[in-house]
């Protein structure tokens, strides 16, 4: 009986994991509009998204909800992702709201502004640590933003307009 | 002739491009750098007094505290910037917060907000207000909470450490390296500052 037990947990899991690796693009979309998963990582978890080596164009943008100049530009970023998803650029929404704030504040955020990127949380207290291995440069103050391919990066410690940031991307498309 | 003609045009070149440079953006590659020497100030309290850096004859070097009301990082910090000043006051590094922000952007950062904060939190040291925005593209600060903890020598209030108070915002109980503290402790001793810059994530000064 216990066996059995184990038996349909373990099929269980294999039909919800497959589930979700079947789901095409536009039902995760989909899913997005209904219900954002939040993923929250530490820096070490978060890394290897700044050095993939493909023939994606990768924006990562570091935000907060409590932050106006990044909340401002958002939406910048969520159009510039739309307009060029055919050109191979992701975006990441990389949130460094407190994580005591993620239920009443991140999420909702995520839900009423309709986020359609991909948004990571980073909960890792270990600023001094983590901050250079983005950019050497970067002081903390955000909004700020790394744009990257396998061949060449860019960090910029500022906000931007639509112009202003799809004048930067192309630097990186072909 | 020919060389001060060179010299002439290195002259103008070097006048335009420091003329430039004061309009650019605050980066991180300007303002202070450790070692350099702090030029004094004079900026209004919350009880409607100038403070200047001078002001304080006992003082063997300050703590200088960027910082404002609406950013919850420095509020995170608030409790920890009044125990660093109840601390080393005494021992002659006073804190000095100064709030960067433009108050157009940020009402919740003007001189009324800040001296409802003061009030609330029970601050014992100053909170100055930036007007004009002129001293934090000086010291090169970027955010808040941005820290510079400054040292009294013979050439003046020269830069000791630049950066984050501890290495745990969320937490205070649970720092594990007291940046500040740290750097103060060893100016008090004579000793080598071990770690003279530090990050963290702050608000980006409003402007």
């Amino acid at each position: 009986m216990k066996q059995l037990s184990y038996l349909i947990f373990i099929g269980l899991l294999m039909v919800s994991c497959n589930n979700k690796s079947n789901k095409t693009n536009d039902e995760l979309v989909f899913n997005n509009a209904e219900e954002k998963e939040l993923e929250i990582f530490d820096f070490e978890k978060f890394e290897p998204l700044l050095h993939k080596n493909d023939e994606t164009v990768y924006v990562i943008n570091f935000w907060a909800t409590w932050c106006a100049p990044c909340v401002k530009e958002l939406p910048h970023f969520e159009t510039l992702a739309k307009n060029y998803k055919a050109k191979n650029v992701e975006l990441i929404l990389v949130s460094l709201d407190f994580p005591k704030k993620y239920e009443t504040k991140l999420k909702p955020f995520i839900a009423k502004n309709k986020i359609q990127s991909r948004v990571i949380a980073i909960n890792d207290v270990d600023f001094n640590a983590w901050l250079p291995k983005v950019n050497k440069d970067w002081t903390g103050a955000i909004p700020a933003t790394l744009i990257y391919t396998k061949d060449k990066r860019e960090f910029y410690e500022r906000s931007f307009n639509y112009k202003e940031l799809e004048t930067e991307l192309k630097q990186f498309l072909n | 002739m020919k060389t001060i003609k060179k010299t002439a045009f290195v002259l103008i070149a070097i006048f335009m491009l420091s003329a430039f440079a004061n309009k650019t953006f605050v980066g991180p590659n300007h303002g202070y750098h450790i070692g350099d020497i702090a030029t004094d100030f004079s900026l209004e309290n919350i009880d409607g007094k100038k403070v200047s850096l001078s002001d304080y004859k006992k003082a063997k070097g300050f703590i200088v505290v960027f910082t404002c009301n609406t950013c919850p990082y420095a509020v995170a910090y608030e409790d920890r910037v009044e125990a660093l000043n109840k601390k080393y006051a005494d021992k002659g590094y006073p804190v000095i917060a100064i709030m960067p922000n433009n108050t157009d952007v940020k009402p919740g950062d003007n001189m009324e907000a800040m001296k409802a904060r003061a009030k609330a939190k029970g601050f014992t040291f100053p909170y100055l207000m930036d007007e004009g925005q002129k001293i934090y593209p000086q010291f090169g600060a970027t955010k808040t909470p941005h820290v510079y903890v400054l040292e009294k020598t013979k050439k003046g209030n020269q830069v000791k450490y630049i950066g984050a108070i501890d290495d745990n915002y969320q937490d205070a109980e649970a720092v594990n390296t007291k940046y500040v503290e740290n750097a103060v402790d060893a100016l008090l001793f004579g000793k080598e500052i071990k770690e003279k810059k530090t990050r963290a994530i702050g608000c980006s000064i409003k402007v």
